[in-house]
């Protein structure tokens, strides 16, 4: 077929894409071309009734004044009850951050240090608010199976990333299932574990898919004026994330298991 | 239109925020309608994008593209929903291999839109297309995005767009051809659209 080069690139032409000398090769050749003509016409009338047909749905005047409000008075949202909680856990962590600043430059702390403090509150508070949202949700997992052979394979495909889960037998410890995440953008998994009636959040990230302002070291457990207990740790290029409000032993213990297995 | 921010980081306040985002409220509202199929849920996914983009507005990176990096929240969001790992469960994989598109020698879906104007019909078609190639087609037709703004709001390379985009069109064309020469048959017979028609040239 004559046309086979032209008519391969008619979309991306249409679309106004291709190089702007090739442009007016393809203007002069449409312009003699009558099949080619016939096709790029077809094309336009198609994307112009997409675009038509695309602009199907408005948003109803209670949910913009809804919205506008919401951006109007940020600090004042009135949400339902799961955005209540991690509204509350942000405020909560907020304040820590500000006390924890606040007792950094008292004592003389470097500003590095109280950057690697903010840094570390932020992505803290984010991980809170991951836990209580998901905790809050009616269905907190997409994948809700207690066997890790079960719930691991399922973020094959979703994350580009691997990772081992624990044996949990005679731990005290149930796996309840698992679901997607994003944390800076960054693909994660998110896991859900139960232990006397506590939930803990298990969070695994890659590490290099973290913006080098949110850098954190490990450690555990220091946020003492929060209702979570946390601890975190990088280990094989993976950070991991643990949270909840069970005991400080309880994280210590699922993380440890986490740690053994990885 | 596109929406580049040019601010230095001091001016990255929550205000700058609404000025930028809220102009786009109506565009996001109605692709997360299309992405969603429910009001309810297309609601909750505004709200939570929002919220997301707000959240992490400081860490926006100066010089890229705005209006890319809201509909990736809420790409993103809609992705780890229950609705959305559910439709993408049943996403058929991207291949390079799309093969050039040729004029087609009989009545074309095109054509049998032009005559019928069947607005109805080709929304019906877009329902049915799989999550990718709708999303595809509303950011590259009704948003207006450049290959390269698509790219980034789907964190693909260019060439998987071009390709993705061919597909699309293509499942779209396919979906409209059967009902369209179905229920047009009467229209065609009559001669109203010829082959290779030009009207307008």
């Amino acid at each position: 077929m004559v046309c086979e080069g032209w008519k391969e690139k008619l979309d991306t032409y249409l679309d106004g894409e291709v190089p702007e000398r090739e442009m007016r090769s393809f203007d002069a050749h449409v312009r003699n071309c009558p099949s080619c003509a016939a096709d790029a016409l077809g094309r336009v009338q198609m994307k112009r009734a997409i675009q038509v047909a695309g602009k199907r749905f408005t948003p109803s005047a209670e949910f913009r004044q809804q919205m506008q409000q919401r951006m109007a008075t940020k600090p004042k949202r009135s949400l339902s009850f799961g955005w209540m909680l991690a509204a509350a856990a942000a405020v909560i962590l907020a304040a820590a951050v500000l006390t924890t600043s606040y007792m950094g430059v008292r004592s003389d702390r470097g500003l590095a240090a109280n950057q690697e403090s903010a840094n570390r509150d932020h992505v803290l508070s984010e991980i809170a608010d991951l836990h209580v949202e998901t905790l809050a949700s009616s269905s907190p997992v997409d994948v809700v199976s207690t066997d890790r052979h079960t719930v691991k394979p399922w973020f094959q495909g979703k994350i580009p990333f691997a990772f081992n889960l624990p044996e949990l037998q005679n731990s005290g410890f149930t796996l309840l299932g698992g679901r997607m995440t994003y944390l800076d953008q960054a693909p994660g998994a998110h896991l859900i574990y139960d232990v006397r009636k506590h939930h803990i959040s298990v969070f695994v990230f890659q590490e290099r898919a973290f913006s080098s302002k949110l850098k954190l070291s490990d450690e555990a457990g220091s946020l003492n004026k929060l209702p979570f207990n946390t601890e975190t740790w990088s280990q094989n290029g993976l950070r991991y994330f643990v949270i909840g409000d069970a005991s400080a032993a309880d994280i210590d213990g699922l993380a440890k298991l986490f740690k053994a297995s990885s | 239109m596109f929406y580049y921010v040019d601010v230095s980081g001091a001016d990255l306040k929550p205000d700058s925020f609404e000025e930028l985002a809220m102009p786009l409220f109506d565009q996001l509202f109605n692709f997360a309608r299309w992405m969603t199929q429910n009001r309810e849920e297309a609601e909750d996914l505004v709200q939570e994008t929002y919220t997301k983009a707000l959240k992490g507005f400081s860490s926006f990176q100066l010089g890229t593209n705005f209006r890319a990096w809201m509909y990736r929240i809420l790409r993103n969001t809609f992705l780890t929903s229950r609705t959305g790992l559910k439709v993408t469960m049943t996403v058929p994989l991207d291949t390079e291999e799309g093969g050039p598109e040729f004029a087609i020698e009989s009545d074309t879906p095109e054509t049998l839109m032009f005559e019928r104007s069947n607005r109805e019909l080709l929304q019906g078609a877009m329902d049915e297309l799989p999550i990718n190639f709708r999303e595809i087609l509303l950011l590259c037709e009704v948003e207006e995005m450049s290959y390269q703004e698509i790219a980034e709001t789907l964190s693909v390379p260019i060439g998987t767009v071009m390709s993705r985009l061919s597909r699309a069109r293509r499942a779209l064309r396919d979906r409209l051809r059967a009902p369209l020469q179905k229920s047009g048959t009467a229209g065609i017979a009559k001669g109203t659209v010829t082959k290779g028609t030009n009207h307008g040239l």
